[in-house]
């Protein structure tokens, strides 16, 4: 396509010249040549620069990157397993009224969901009311049956949420998934923009962009909004499963952030159900666990025996009220893919309102009529496992063999509730800078940032946006191939 | 500061400084083996390597082979490539504690020792392997010098290092004087190198080597930084400065004994050493060391929690 004559310098080569448009809503055009008004600027900064210009660019940011040692884990390989986060060089341009509505919706349904989840644990009226069959949670594999009857200080179980969400050709954002466990990535979505500053000083100064920087500051209030009542100098640590998690640098950048103890299981100790820290002046008392490890994980007596991620005794000290673990055991029930489903139904139920954000259609496989027509359409469905994340365990039925197929098939029928199909979804698109120096479109979702604390519920104005870096990918895991972009919502 | 860190500052810092020593003690001793055999010297190396925990039961003429397996003996820990590759095991648990710079150097470090040793020309020449190592050796120290702040976790690096240093200098003093009546001048110059210690000695001793004044430098110089006297008063220093950091009560037993032995090394006069026992002597210097670390991971890193609890 052609860029807007007037925009372009005289003999300045168009980077936009490849850029093929699909079915799918571009974050960037309207229409071939008529970038929207937000990305008004960001689109004549690229008229303007030359593709030598974007890639060295390119190459002081993969730079930046690297001495800040920002790196990721890969399972499942043997050799070199710690990888440079891959990231694009052009920012995501949300605008102030889009992002307003993210906001509203991201509030809303973070507040239902702590809602469901204290009814769940509790009196199970939602059960009762016969809105969600109760079946599908007592079969959920995230239900912590231990958690039942368990007062969680001032209700709040879910206090730090990553929901992604993706645009759909309509134009609207629609929600795909809520991690309600240990969502990770923050930590690229702050060192990230940290590294567009230094490249786009300028370009980020013109249009207006709102910070996050404050996100750590927003955590550790949220954190210490839980403290246990009594406990006037609480002391918070960040629990990490170890250097050879996949999430490890995360785990130490925020509790550099917040200047908070990073530690491990064997570092814990818990004596007459109150929980310590070793450190070389004695025990010290622990009041909030900002924890990065796993339910299973967390105390070999109450569950995974052979786990020496946690601490023994962990569960009843929290039972008794004397530590907060953040997020509460037993959130993964209302991520589960399947209950997924029944959000817009909880929140109509708890808060009596509309969802702001709506879902994506999904099929149950339980659900017999959904599941015949599914099971007979595989090749136009997504298909996912229920407890899986990070891209795994999903069949994308339009990129999928035949063989491919016939096993999901198996799977699906073998296990129905363990399994959810969704249309195959035009994520939006946006523009990205290829390893050939061009500018091209590439799918991209967004996973913004949700801090639900006992004062106020902060969302930091922006997020990770993750881009299918393969031409024509529809998956963003980072795990996948997937890497990242600065998200810049706008004041305006 | 937490425990674990604080133990994994202070072993990075001790295998570093492992095999640092050993580098030197086998550097030297490996040169002096290259002058005309002479059956005490090859004695006093497989007592010397055996003082180093290598295992050798290798018989005269192959030095430069067992040489090469002292450096990077697979699975032997004290081999110089096992002490690094702990050390940098340990510094990775921490890798947040410790400064970036010190982290790329160790890592560095790591790498040019592996790739060095499995390079073919490693073999016929493992002496300028010696001296690459060491000079990555001390840039660490200079980087860990200037490179994080001077508090807990910095006196918890110097612990491990002068306790570790201590108790290397007893063990190749010990080993070097098994049988004096064989020793010439050749064997103290190895002995004064293997501590970086032969200018500084001549500074104060000239070149006249007399084995006692070659034993009371290496034991009880006060100034000079390879010497069990300089090595046990940073070891006082650090634990004073971490005891008064942590304000632990229970560091008064530790108190004690690092007074013991600071004083006793520096009121005693060589020749009381040298009428009695030496090799007895160095053996209670070590054995105190050996206390000394147990009486530190009991207070600060592994202290039973009632101890703590009942207070």
């Amino acid at each position: 396509m052609a860029a807007n004559a007037s925009l372009l310098p005289n003999s300045v080569h168009d980077p936009f010249s490849n850029y093929a448009f699909t079915d799918a809503y571009d974050e960037m055009f309207a229409a071939p040549g008529r970038p929207r008004p937000h990305y008004q600027k960001l689109y004549r900064r690229m008229l303007q620069q030359s593709a030598d210009e974007l890639q060295r660019s390119k190459q002081q940011a993969d730079i930046s990157f690297l001495n800040q040692g920002i790196t990721f884990t890969v399972y499942g390989r043997e050799e070199g397993t710690e990888r440079i986060f891959p990231h694009d060089l052009l920012p995501r341009v949300i605008s102030g009224a889009e992002w307003d509505v993210i906001e509203r919706g991201l509030k809303q349904r973070v507040q239902a969901l702590n809602l469901f989840l204290r009814d769940v644990y509790h009196e199970r009226r939602i059960i009762k009311d016969g809105i969600i069959p109760g079946e599908l949670l007592y079969t959920c594999s995230q239900f912590r049956r231990h958690m039942r009857g368990i007062k969680i200080p001032r209700d709040i179980y879910v206090s730090i949420c990553g929901t992604d969400l993706i645009r759909t050709p309509d134009g609207n954002f629609v929600v795909l998934e809520d991690n309600l466990r240990v969502p990770s990535g923050v930590s690229y979505m702050l060192t990230g923009r940290r590294v567009m500053k230094e490249i786009f000083p300028r370009l980020f100064h013109q249009c207006g962009v709102r910070p996050i920087e404050h996100y750590s500051q927003a955590l550790l209030a949220t954190l210490r909004s839980l403290t246990p009542d009594g406990r006037a100098h609480p002391r918070i640590v960040l629990l990490t499963p170890g250097i050879y998690n996949s999430a490890y640098f995360e785990h130490a950048y925020l509790a550099r952030q917040m200047g908070i103890e990073l530690v491990e299981g064997r570092d814990l100790l818990v004596h007459d159900n109150v929980v310590y820290v070793r450190t070389t002046s004695g025990l010290q008392r622990v009041d909030v666990i900002y924890r990065r490890v796993d339910d299973d994980f967390l105390d070999p007596l109450t569950f995974r025996q052979d786990s020496a991620l946690g601490a023994a005794g962990l569960f009843n000290a929290y039972r008794a009220g004397n530590v907060v673990l953040a997020n509460a055991v037993g959130t993964g029930v209302a991520d589960d893919k399947a209950v997924y489903a029944y959000v817009p139904a909880i929140i109509r139920y708890y808060l009596g309102e509309d969802p702001v954000l709506n879902n994506v259609e999904t099929f149950l496989m339980t659900n017999e009529t959904e599941r015949a027509h599914v099971c007979g359409n595989l090749h136009r469905y997504v298909v996912k496992a229920v407890g899986e994340s990070g891209g795994y365990g999903m069949l994308v039925g339009p990129h999928s063999t035949r063989e491919q197929q016939d096993e999901f098939r198996k799977r699906i029928l073998a296990d129905p509730r363990n399994y959810i199909a969704q249309p195959t979804l035009a994520l939006s698109t946006a523009p990205c800078f290829t390893d050939d120096g061009r500018i091209e479109p590439r799918h991209i979702d967004l996973r913004p940032y949700v801090l639900y604390g006992a004062d106020e519920i902060t969302v930091v104005p922006g997020g990770l946006t993750r881009v299918a870096l393969r031409k024509g990918s529809l998956v963003v895991n980072s795990s996948q191939g997937g890497g990242s972009k600065d998200t810049w919502v706008l004041y305006q | 500061m937490l425990s674990r860190v604080a133990d994994s500052l202070y072993w990075m810092s001790r295998y570093l400084e492992r095999a640092d020593h050993n580098a030197r003690v086998l550097e030297s001793n490996y040169n002096s083996l290259l002058n005309p055999a002479k059956e005490s010297r090859v004695s006093r190396w497989n007592s010397i390597t055996r003082s180093l925990g290598l295992d050798s039961d290798l018989s005269n003429n192959d030095a430069p082979w067992s040489l090469l397996s002292f450096i990077a003996q697979p699975g032997n820990r004290s081999s110089i490539l096992g002490s690094i590759a702990s050390a940098r095991e340990n510094a990775s648990q921490v890798r947040e504690q410790i400064s970036s710079e010190m982290w790329e150097r160790l890592n560095r470090l790591y790498h040019e020792v592996t790739a060095t040793s499995t390079r073919a020309e490693f073999g016929s020449e493992p002496i300028r392997f010696l001296s690459l190592f060491r000079e990555g050796a001390y840039a660490f120290h200079g980087v860990t010098e200037s490179t994080i702040p001077h508090g807990e976790a910095w006196h918890f690096i110097q612990l491990g290092k002068y306790i570790e240093r201590a108790d290397g200098i007893c063990a190749v003093l010990d080993a070097s004087y098994s049988s004096p009546e064989d020793a010439d001048d050749l064997d103290w110059i190895g002995l004064l190198t293997s501590c970086s210690a032969l200018d500084a000695f001549r500074k104060v001793h000239t070149a006249s080597l007399k084995a006692e004044c070659v034993i009371e430098f290496l034991l009880l110089d006060p100034d000079f930084p390879h010497t069990v006297r300089y090595s046990i008063e940073r070891v006082q220093y650090a634990l004073s400065a971490i005891a008064s950091l942590t304000l632990t009560r229970h560091s008064r037993r530790i108190e004690r004994m690092i007074g013991t032995l600071r004083s006793s090394l520096a009121y005693v006069q060589i020749e009381e050493v040298m009428a009695r026992d030496l090799h007895s002597y160095l053996i209670r210097i070590r054995e105190q060391c050996k206390a000394l670390h147990r009486a530190v991971h009991e207070v600060y890193i592994d202290y039973p929690p009632e101890a703590v609890l009942e207070n």
